[in-house]
């Protein structure tokens, strides 16, 4: 059946037409939030006024961000967590990675996937969970430990009183941190396992007849080979960490914790725009906080670079 | 066959556009009025559905319920961009204050609405509680929140402590307090956290907010904050504290088991108690005033109409904020159902109020209730109130948790406010 010439498309019509669905969703819901939140970051605007009452302010947002104390304070536990949290996932995954590369052939699959599981599960979920885990009288984590603390010998080690894991400013980012690490190392774990595959055998077959042992091989073939895979897994990590929101938000009740030492910046600008109704000094600290997620992405870029190319 | 296709396509047109006429004629006859409530307002309101219906057959009322926070955040955003607007929307106090300071809300105290000449039938600091600095009321209050002290009774007698004991003075319940851990190990409160949140609404002058004056001037360091901050550090010091916040599951476990003596809230926590926090523990709760001599407001619901609401709905919107608030048997229904304590004086002589409560023993409670609702004195509302609430709390985290010296705490956080104060 032929279509009627007012529904056909002309050729040089037709890979707009077919492009317009993603683009128009690309520039509703990507590119207009940028435009509007870069506008929003020059504009004193109290929001329940209507858009309407938005009043240019120049650089000013930005000038109170920098000297907010608590934008700092948020900086400070965002990359204290980004640390704590994303370090270890490597020295972590990459070995696993190995370990499962090496010694898994049937099983592989299953165990990649027990791994990956945390990192498509609902975040709220996890967070949640995790919840009851840390609770301090009745959490199964203090369970555990208490019963650890009976075993002769390790007493000593452990504490004596139940931990009070999320009310306590000292153990909010070590709780945090763990799950994030949780949650993300099977991610790592795959992506490393991706990376394994492209290293030929035959390195490692000329390496064992030359005489290296497994540790050397892992030092002088594997990491190497790796070296692409951990830019892109730290490239990752650094931008997922300076982004860390869900688990802190729902673990410390949405207020970032006690003396706020679980509020991390993507929190703080919640808050400023959502709770103390400052969407100008939220844009402009979100904006800031892009300046620092490029420039630490260069960093990698550069500390990860093949030796002797140029930037 | 010309003329059949013609015929066809007419046929069709029609058969596409007799719905559409069917609707818009039902739409006009059925005129909708958009209602936007959080958890147990919403129920408030669907209760309320049959009595609007035989006021006015032909408007409907469609509720749209949204969890609390996400319901707020919601409002926040429709009023910013004027989409979506409900014509009705109900606020908790502490969003009403928020936006009191923004222009995006009906003020409600000039003509058409003129909510003064109402304001001798409600309870006296309620309607001060939605009214801007530049005198504009905002909301209209359906629900309020006496505050009440919520105690274990069984606790308290195997520690040989009486109530007058407990709510004698602020010394008087920390030395219960203590008196009660070394018998029963039960800690006197959730969290020194309560002590400092009830302490700070004691004793603001008149026209004074809790954190600021008229001109916008920080107050934390008045002796009032001084007085909060050393409280809440006894409490903390000679460990009778749980150390929890309210509404963690904590905080319910320690209801349930008994852990916890007594909590200082508003009167709409028995309620909660009865219904879901700990309903194993019936009987043996009761309910007092504040201790010394203290009244303060905890929470407490408000209807208010948007500016971008179309002109032609504002009457009705109007008219159904009058149902919920002045209407005696809409407020009674709420109280009875919903535990919704009144903001209407009116209903105040009504039997219900002399009835015992099975949850507290069978104490007359709402008798106690009803005394400290019109005694809680009106505190004017600052839009940086949010901000400077979690600022104590941050510094008085620090004096509990790290040992911050008191006066060092209150000037930082006089800083920190100070730089907020006019943005």
């Amino acid at each position: 059946m032929k279509l009627p010439p007012v529904l056909r498309l002309s050729p040089e019509w037709a890979p707009y037409v077919l492009l317009s669905p993603f683009l128009i969703l690309f520039l509703v819901f990507g590119v207009f939030p940028l435009a509007f939140s870069l506008f929003l970051a020059f504009q004193a605007w109290e929001p329940t006024s209507g858009l309407g009452a938005m009043e240019y302010v120049g650089l000013n947002n930005y000038a109170f961000a920098l000297r907010d104390e608590w934008f700092w304070k948020s900086l400070k536990n965002t990359a204290w967590l980004a640390v704590a949290s994303g370090v270890p996932q490597h020295l972590v995954a990459i070995p696993l990675a190995v370990f499962i590369h090496t010694s898994f052939k049937k099983l592989r699959n299953g165990v990649v996937g027990a791994y990956f599981m945390p990192y498509i599960t609902s975040t709220v979920a996890i967070a949640i969970l995790f919840s009851s885990l840390f609770s301090t009288d009745y959490g199964l984590i203090n369970v555990f430990l208490q019963a650890l603390a009976q075993v002769p010998g390790l007493g000593w080690f452990l504490p004596a009183n139940p931990v009070d894991w999320l009310n306590d400013p000292d153990n909010i980012k070590p709780a945090i941190s763990m799950i994030v690490f949780w949650r993300y190392v099977g991610f790592n774990v795959v992506l490393y396992l991706a990376a394994l595959q492209t290293i030929p055998g035959d390195i490692y077959e000329a390496a064992t007849m030359d005489g290296a042992g497994r540790l050397q091989q892992f030092f002088h073939i594997t990491l190497p080979g790796l070296k692409p895979m951990i830019f892109f897994g730290v490239t990752l990590s650094v931008i997922g960490g300076l982004q860390l929101f869900e688990e802190p938000f729902i673990l410390t009740g949405g207020r970032g914790g006690t003396d706020q030492s679980g509020m991390t910046t993507a929190i703080y600008l919640y808050r400023m725009a959502f709770d103390f109704n400052d969407f100008g000094a939220a844009s402009a600290m979100s904006w800031l906080l892009f300046i620092l997620v490029a420039a630490l992405t260069w960093v990698t870029h550069m500390a990860f670079r093949p030796r002797g190319a140029s930037a | 066959m010309g003329q059949t296709t013609r015929w066809f396509s007419l046929g069709r047109v029609f058969t596409c556009l007799l719905p559409l006429a069917l609707w818009l004629g039902h739409a006009r006859a059925q005129q909708l009025l958009t209602v936007a409530a959080f958890p147990a307002v919403d129920e408030i309101v669907r209760g309320a559905i049959p009595r609007w219906n035989r006021l006015h057959p032909n408007v409907g009322i469609k509720v749209v319920s949204r969890q609390f926070s996400d319901h707020h955040t919601a409002m926040t955003t429709a009023l910013s961009t004027s989409f979506y607007l409900p014509d009705v929307m109900a606020l908790e106090v502490g969003y009403v204050g928020r936006f009191a300071q923004g222009g995006g809300l009906e003020d409600l105290s000039r003509p058409p609405y003129d909510i003064r000449k109402f304001e001798a039938r409600y309870v006296p600091y309620a309607l001060q509680q939605a009214t801007s600095r530049k005198g504009a009321v905002v909301a209209a209050p359906a629900d309020i929140g006496p505050g009440t002290l919520l105690y274990r009774a069984d606790v308290l007698a195997r520690a040989g402590v009486s109530e007058a004991e407990l709510i004698e003075s602020w010394d008087s319940y920390v030395a219960s307090g203590a008196k009660i851990k070394a018998a029963t190990g039960a800690y006197l409160m959730a969290h020194a956290r309560d002590m400092k949140d009830i302490v700070i609404r004691t004793g603001v002058q008149p026209g004074e907010g809790l954190y600021f004056d008229s001109r916008s001037n920080v107050l934390v360091t008045t002796p009032r904050f001084v007085r909060a901050f050393e409280l809440a550090r006894r409490v903390r010091q000679h460990k009778l504290d749980a150390r929890v916040g309210a509404w963690s599951n904590e905080w319910s476990e320690g209801f349930k088991r008994g852990t916890i003596a007594t909590q200082m809230s508003g009167a709409w926590l028995a309620g909660h108690l009865n219904n879901w926090l700990a309903p194993n523990t019936k009987g043996q709760w009761r309910a007092a005033q504040l201790p010394d001599g203290a009244f303060a407001a905890y929470g407490g619901t408000f209807f208010a109409i948007a500016r971008g609401v179309p002109a032609a709905n504002k009457p009705l919107a109007w008219e159904f904020i009058q149902m919920m608030t002045l209407d005696r048997e809409v407020q009674l229904g709420a109280f009875k159902l919903q535990d919704a304590f009144p903001a209407l004086l009116e209903t105040y002589d009504d039997p219900f109020f002399e009835l015992p409560i099975e949850f507290l023993g069978g104490q007359k409670a709402r008798i106690t209730w009803r005394t400290a609702a019109s005694r809680i004195a009106a505190v004017a509302v600052h839009k940086q109130d949010a901000f400077a609430d979690e600022v104590i709390n941050t510094e008085l985290d620090k004096v509990l948790e790290r040992g911050k010296d008191i006066t060092l705490a209150l000037a930082d956080a006089q800083r920190l406010l100070q730089q907020r104060a006019h943005r």
